[in-house]
C-alpha cells in the first residue's frame, strides 16, 4: 500500500515536472510551476523559507520521501533501475548492502557548500540535482518533444488549424548541451548498475536529507524476531542500505521507496514510528553567500560558428521575385553580461540560480541561454540575436524556483534597467549604405531613441540614433531589429545591478 | 522529334485524367454555347471551342486567353517567383502543350519574371512546337538604371530573342511605363538613348511584328504616347484591367487611373488592348465568403475566377486576357471560361460593379503579388506580409480592439498565420524604410508605410494593448 502511494505521487511529480521543461508554451506553469518551487536546493537559494521547513519536517517525520517522490532525478533513476529489473529477477534482486561512503558523501557536501559561499555557480549547477534533470530534459528531451510538436504544427497547418504553431529547435550552447549528455550518461549508467548509487554518494541534497533521516520519526525497521535472514530485502534494495545479517538499516541512505516491505515475505519489516527518541537535528542549510567573481574568461567562445557570408549582390538587370540571403547575427562581445528583470543584479542572480534551465525552456523569444562563463557556466543570460526581451512576457520570473528572478509584473519591467543601448558607427547602414533607416528609433518600447542629422550643420544630412540612457531597459529590441548584420550597430550592456526608473 | 511525341502522349494522358474535373466544371457552360461567340475554328478544347480576336493591324487570329509566363511553377510546387527554387521545366512543358493543344497561342513573358530565368523556360517549351503555331511577346525590362543606356538595352533585347529560341518577335512591349517617377524615368529608359527609335527600326525590319507598350502607373506618360500615336503606330497597349479597377483603381490608389478610362482611350483609337492583372493577382479569385456565396448564388458551376475573365474578356477591343497560371487547374478553369467565351450581359456587368463597390469596403491592401519589389535588400519578404494582412481582413482576423467578439481566436489566426506565411527575419519590424521597393511597386503602394502599419498593428496584437 505505501509502496503505491510513493509510486502514484513519484509518477504524478516527475511526469509534470518533466512537462515544466518541455512546455515552451507555459500554460502548465499556472497550475503547476509550484512543483519546481519546492524543490530543495532553489527553496534553499531563493531563501524560500516555508518551503525548507516543510521539507525538512517532513524527512524529519518520514525519512527521505523527499528523494523518491519529490526530486524528479530520483525518480529518474528509480525509472532507470526499474527498467533494467525488468529484464528478470536475477536484474532486479542485483544489489547488495554495502557500508555508507561517508567520506565521499561529506566530502562531497563539504565542496559543495564551499562552492556556494564562493559563489562559483557553475559547480553548484554541476551537482544539483534539480538542475542536472533540467539540463537533462531541456537540452535532450525538449528537442524531441518540439521537433514532434513542429510535426503537428505542420499537419494543422495544413489542415488550417491554429492549434499548434511551430518552434525552432536550436543549440543554445554547447558546452552546457555536452554536460547534460554527460550527466544523464553517468546517471543512467549508475542507476543502471546500483539504482540510488548517485543519491548516496555525489548528491548533496540527498547528504543532508539523509543526516535528516537518521532521526526521522517514522523509519523502515526490521523485526529481528520474524526474520529469516532470506537476504530477499538487501538484495532488492535499490539504496544498498539493508543489512539483513544485522537486521539494521541505514536510515541516512534509506529513500522509502517501500519496495522491501512487499518484499519481505514474513512480515518482518514496517514502516513505524521510533520508539527511541533522538535530538532534533540542526537544520543545515546554507545560504551565506559571498561576492562572485565576475570574471569574463570565456569557457568556450559560440561566436566562433561561422556564419555563411553571402551578401546581396547589385544585380545587373532587375528582375522580380526572390529572396534576399540573411546573415546571421553575432552575439557582440559584452564587457557586462545581461540578466533578466527580476534577477536585481548580476551577484544575486549568481548566488540564487541552480541553472536548471526552466527559465530557458520557457523564453518564448530566444533571448535565454546558458552562459559559456567559467563561473557562471549553464546559469542563463541574455542574448538579441535571435529574438529580443518582448514587453509582455514576463514568463522567466514566473518560473524561476530559486529567486534568481523574482517575479515582475509587465508594468514593472518596463521600468527595469536591465542594461543600455549602445551605438556602432561603423555598423550604422545610413553611414554604410546611404539609406534611411531609423528601425531602433521605430521599435524603441521605452522611446529612449532618437534620429538626428549625423552632422549637425546640415539638417539633410543621414539620421543616426542617440541613445537616452536614462529611459533605455536594455529590453534589446534596436539590437535584433538593427538590419546591420552580422554585427549590429547598436547593441545592448548590461547592467552589474539594475535600476528602476 | 520522339521527344515532342513523348510530350503529346503526357499531356493527352494528363488531359484525359482531368477530363471529369473540367467536364464539370464547363458543364454549366455548354449549354449557353453558342449563343454568343466570335470563334473562329481551331482545335476542340474542354467545353468547346476557343474563342479568338483578330489584331486588326497583322491578322493574327490571337486566343482570347494569353498565357502569362510571370508565374511559372518552381520544382517545389510553388510559383517560381517565391522562394528560390528552380523552374519545373517539365511542369512548363506539360502546360504549354495542353494550353497549344486547346488553342492558347499567346504567351507573354518578359527578361525580368521568374527572377529573370522566365524566358529560357518559355523558350525551351515553346520550341518543342512549329514556330507558327504560337505568338511570343516580351518586353524590354530594362528597370535597373545600369541598363538604361543604349547598349545594354539592345543586348537585353538580343538576348531574348536568344533566350527564347526566335528570330523574330510577334509582340514587343516597352515594359512599365509610367512606373518610378513617370516621364522622367520614361525618357531616360527609351527616348534619350534612342531605344525607342531602334526599336521601330527592327519593326520595319520585321523582326518586331507588332510594338506596344505595358502602362503601369503615371497616367501622363499613357496620355503622352498615345497623343504620339501618329509615330509611333502602336500596334497593342497592354493596361491593367479587371472589375475592381474598372471604376475603383483610382479610389484605391490616388496615382493609379481607372480602367474605364485607360480602355476607352485605347478603343476610340482602335488599339488592340491587352489585358494583365485581370485576376488582380489572385484578389479576384480569392475574395470574402459572402462574396463568394453572390457569385456562386449565380453561377454555382463556375468558379469565383471565371467572372473576372469574362469580364476582362467582354470588351470587344480587348485582343487577348492573361492569365500567370501556375498551376493545371487555374488553365483548365480557364479554359473553360473561355472555350467559348461566354460574354456578360449587361445585366451582368451592373452585378460586377456591385460586387466592386461591396468589395472596396474591405480595407485591403492591393498588392497582387507580381513580387516586383522583390527581392527586398534587407531581406523583407514583403508580399507574402501584405497578403498576409489581406488574408486575416478577408477572413475577419483582424480585430480592432481587444473587446471585440473572438478577438482571442482571431489574434491567435492573425499571429500564429503570420509566422507560418513570413519567417520571423522577414517579417515587417525589419522594415528599415530604405524605400527602394516602392519605384518597382506597379500599383504604386507605399511599401514601407503599409509595412510600418502592419508592424504597429502586430506589435498591438502581441502585446495585447489593442
Amino acid at each position: 500500500m505505501l509502496k503505491k502511494i510513493r509510486l502514484s505521487l513519484a509518477i504524478v511529480f516527475f511526469g509534470i515536472i518533466t512537462l515544466l521543461f518541455l512546455d515552451f508554451t507555459g500554460t502548465l506553469h499556472a497550475w503547476f510551476g509550484w512543483m519546481a518551487k519546492i524543490q530543495f536546493l532553489p527553496a534553499v537559494l531563493a531563501l524560500n523559507l516555508g518551503v525548507i521547513i516543510l521539507l525538512v519536517a517532513l524527512t524529519l517525520i518520514f525519512g527521505r520521501v523527499y528523494c523518491s517522490v519529490i526530486c524528479p532525478m530520483g525518480v529518474f533513476q528509480d525509472l532507470v533501475s526499474w527498467i533494467n529489473g525488468r529484464r528478470g529477477k536475477k536484474n532486479r534482486m542485483r544489489f547488495t548492502y554495502s557500508p555508507a561512503k561517508s567520506w565521499l558523501r561529506y566530502g562531497v557536501l563539504g565542496l559543495f557548500i564551499i562552492a556556494l559561499i564562493a559563489g562559483i555557480g557553475s559547480f553548484v549547477a554541476l551537482l544539483a540535482p534539480y538542475s542536472s534533470y533540467g539540463r537533462i530534459v531541456s537540452n535532450l528531451f525538449a528537442p524531441v518533444y518540439r521537433w514532434g510538436n513542429n510535426l503537428l504544427a505542420y499537419f494543422a497547418e495544413r489542415a488550417g488549424s491554429y492549434a499548434f504553431y511551430e518552434t525552432d529547435v536550436w543549440l543554445k550552447s554547447l558546452p552546457t548541451f555536452i554536460i547534460a549528455a554527460g550527466t544523464f550518461i553517468a546517471v543512467a549508467v549508475l542507476a543502471w548498475r546500483g539504482g540510488r548509487t548517485y543519491c548516496n554518494t555525489v548528491c548533496p541534497v540527498g547528504t543532508v536529507l539523509g543526516f535528516l533521516s537518521r532521526y526521522s520519526l517514522f523509519q523502515i525497521r526490521i523485526d529481528a524476531g520474524k526474520c529469516k535472514s532470506c537476504s530477499l530485502c538487501t538484495r532488492g534494495c535499490k539504496a544498498s542500505c539493508i543489512d539483513y545479517k544485522s537486521h539494521t538499516v541505514d536510515h541516512s541512505r534509506c529513500v522509502d521507496c517501500f519496495n522491501c516491505i512487499d518484499t519481505c515475505r514474513h512480515g518482518a519489516i514496517s514502516f513505524a514510528p521510533r520508539t527511541r527518541k533522538a535530538a532534533p537535528a540542526d537544520v543545515k542549510a546554507a545560504d551565506g553567500v559571498s561576492g562572485v567573481d565576475t570574471s569574463r574568461r570565456k569557457f568556450m567562445s559560440v561566436t566562433a560558428l561561422l556564419a555563411a557570408t553571402a551578401t546581396v549582390k547589385a544585380q545587373e538587370k532587375k528582375v522580380d521575385g526572390g529572396l534576399a540571403v540573411i546573415e546571421d547575427k553575432k552575439i557582440p562581445e559584452r564587457a557586462t553580461r545581461i540578466v533578466p528583470a527580476g534577477a536585481l543584479s548580476l551577484r544575486n542572480f549568481a548566488q540564487h540560480c541552480t541553472a536548471c534551465q526552466l527559465c530557458v525552456s520557457v523564453c518564448p523569444n530566444q533571448v535565454l541561454r546558458p552562459s559559456t562563463g567559467i563561473m557562471t557556466l549553464m546559469q542563463p543570460e541574455m542574448s538579441y540575436e535571435r529574438g529580443y526581451c518582448r514587453p509582455e512576457c514576463t514568463k522567466c520570473s514566473e518560473v524561476c524556483p530559486a529567486g534568481a528572478i523574482l517575479p515582475i509584473t509587465v508594468e514593472e519591467k518596463s521600468a527595469v534597467q536591465t542594461g543600455h543601448a549602445v551605438w556602432v558607427k561603423e555598423n550604422c547602414v545610413p553611414l554604410t549604405d546611404g539609406v534611411e533607416c531609423g528601425n531602433c528609433a521605430r521599435h524603441c518600447p521605452s522611446g529612449a531613441i532618437q534620429m538626428v542629422s549625423s552632422d549637425p550643420e546640415i539638417p539633410d544630412s543621414p539620421k543616426i540614433p542617440v541613445v537616452n540612457t536614462e529611459k533605455c531597459i536594455g529590453c534589446g529590441a534596436c539590437e535584433n531589429l538593427c538590419p546591420a548584420r552580422p554585427f549590429s550597430a547598436i547593441y545592448v550592456e548590461g547592467h552589474e545591478v539594475h535600476r528602476e526608473i | 522529334m520522339s521527344q515532342q511525341k513523348d510530350n503529346k502522349n503526357i499531356s493527352r494522358r494528363s488531359f484525359i485524367r482531368t477530363m471529369g474535373a473540367a467536364g464539370l466544371a464547363t458543364a454549366g457552360l455548354s449549354s449557353c454555347a453558342g449563343t454568343k461567340k466570335e470563334t473562329s475554328p481551331s482545335e476542340s478544347s474542354p467545353g468547346g471551342q476557343m474563342t479568338y480576336r483578330t489584331n486588326p493591324s497583322t491578322g493574327d487570329k490571337v486566343s482570347i486567353l494569353g498565357f502569362g509566363c510571370m508565374r511559372w511553377p518552381s520544382v517545389g510546387g510553388r510559383s517560381a517567383r517565391e522562394g528560390n527554387e528552380e523552374i519545373d521545366q517539365e511542369m512548363v512543358n506539360a502546360l504549354v502543350d495542353y494550353a497549344i493543344e486547346h488553342g492558347v497561342n499567346y504567351f507573354d513573358t518578359s527578361p525580368a519574371y521568374c527572377q529573370g530565368k522566365s524566358e529560357r523556360a518559355t523558350g525551351i517549351a515553346l520550341s518543342r512546337h512549329p514556330r507558327d503555331s504560337y505568338f511570343i511577346a516580351t518586353k524590354l525590362s530594362n528597370f535597373a538604371p545600369s541598363t538604361w543606356d543604349f547598349d545594354a538595352s539592345v543586348a537585353m533585347y538580343r538576348n531574348s530573342m536568344k533566350e527564347l529560341q526566335v528570330d523574330y518577335l510577334d509582340y514587343m512591349l516597352l515594359h512599365g511605363i509610367g512606373m518610378g517617377n513617370g516621364m522622367e524615368e520614361f525618357k531616360a529608359r527609351y527616348i534619350d538613348n534612342g531605344v525607342l527609335d531602334f526599336l521601330l527600326e527592327e519593326r520595319k525590319a520585321g523582326r518586331i511584328r507588332n510594338l506596344g507598350f505595358s502602362y503601369h502607373g503615371d497616367v501622363k506618360v499613357f496620355d503622352y504616347l498615345l497623343s504620339k500615336q501618329d509615330i509611333y503606330k502602336w500596334d497593342f497597349v497592354q493596361i491593367q484591367m479587371n472589375y475592381l479597377d474598372w471604376k475603383y483603381a483610382k479610389q484605391i490608389n490616388p496615382r493609379n487611373t481607372d480602367a474605364e478610362y485607360l480602355y476607352n482611350e485605347l478603343a476610340s483609337r482602335n488599339i488592340p488592348v491587352v489585358i494583365m492583372e485581370p485576376l488582380l493577382g489572385g484578389r479576384l479569385s480569392n475574395v470574402p465568403d459572402n462574396i463568394v456565396a453572390q457569385l456562386k448564388q449565380r453561377e454555382p458551376e463556375r468558379s469565383v475566377a471565371s467572372w473576372a475573365f469574362r469580364f476582362a474578356g467582354s470588351f470587344p477591343h480587348v485582343l487577348t486576357v492573361l492569365s500567370g497560371m501556375t498551376r493545371m487547374e487555374h488553365l483548365q478553369d480557364n479554359l473553360s471560361t473561355y472555350s467559348p467565351l461566354d460574354t456578360l450581359t449587361d445585366e451582368e456587368f451592373t452585378f460586377l460593379q456591385d460586387v466592386a463597390t461591396r468589395m472596396m469596403q474591405f480595407d485591403t491592401i492591393p498588392c497582387n503579388d507580381c513580387k516586383y519589389c522583390m527581392p527586398c535588400p534587407y531581406g523583407i519578404d514583403i508580399p507574402a506580409i501584405l497578403l498576409h494582412y489581406n488574408k486575416c481582413l478577408n477572413e475577419g482576423n483582424t480585430p480592432a480592439s481587444s473587446q471585440e467578439e473572438g478577438y482571442r481566436k482571431a489574434r491567435r489566426a492573425y499571429l500564429v498565420g503570420y509566422d507560418r506565411s513570413v519567417p520571423k527575419l522577414r517579417q515587417a519590424d525589419h522594415c528599415i524604410g530604405c524605400n527602394q521597393c516602392s519605384p518597382h511597386c506597379p500599383q504604386r503602394i507605399d511599401i514601407p508605410k503599409e509595412l510600418h502599419r502592419i508592424s504597429d498593428y502586430v506589435e498591438k496584437l502581441k502585446q495585447g494593448t489593442l
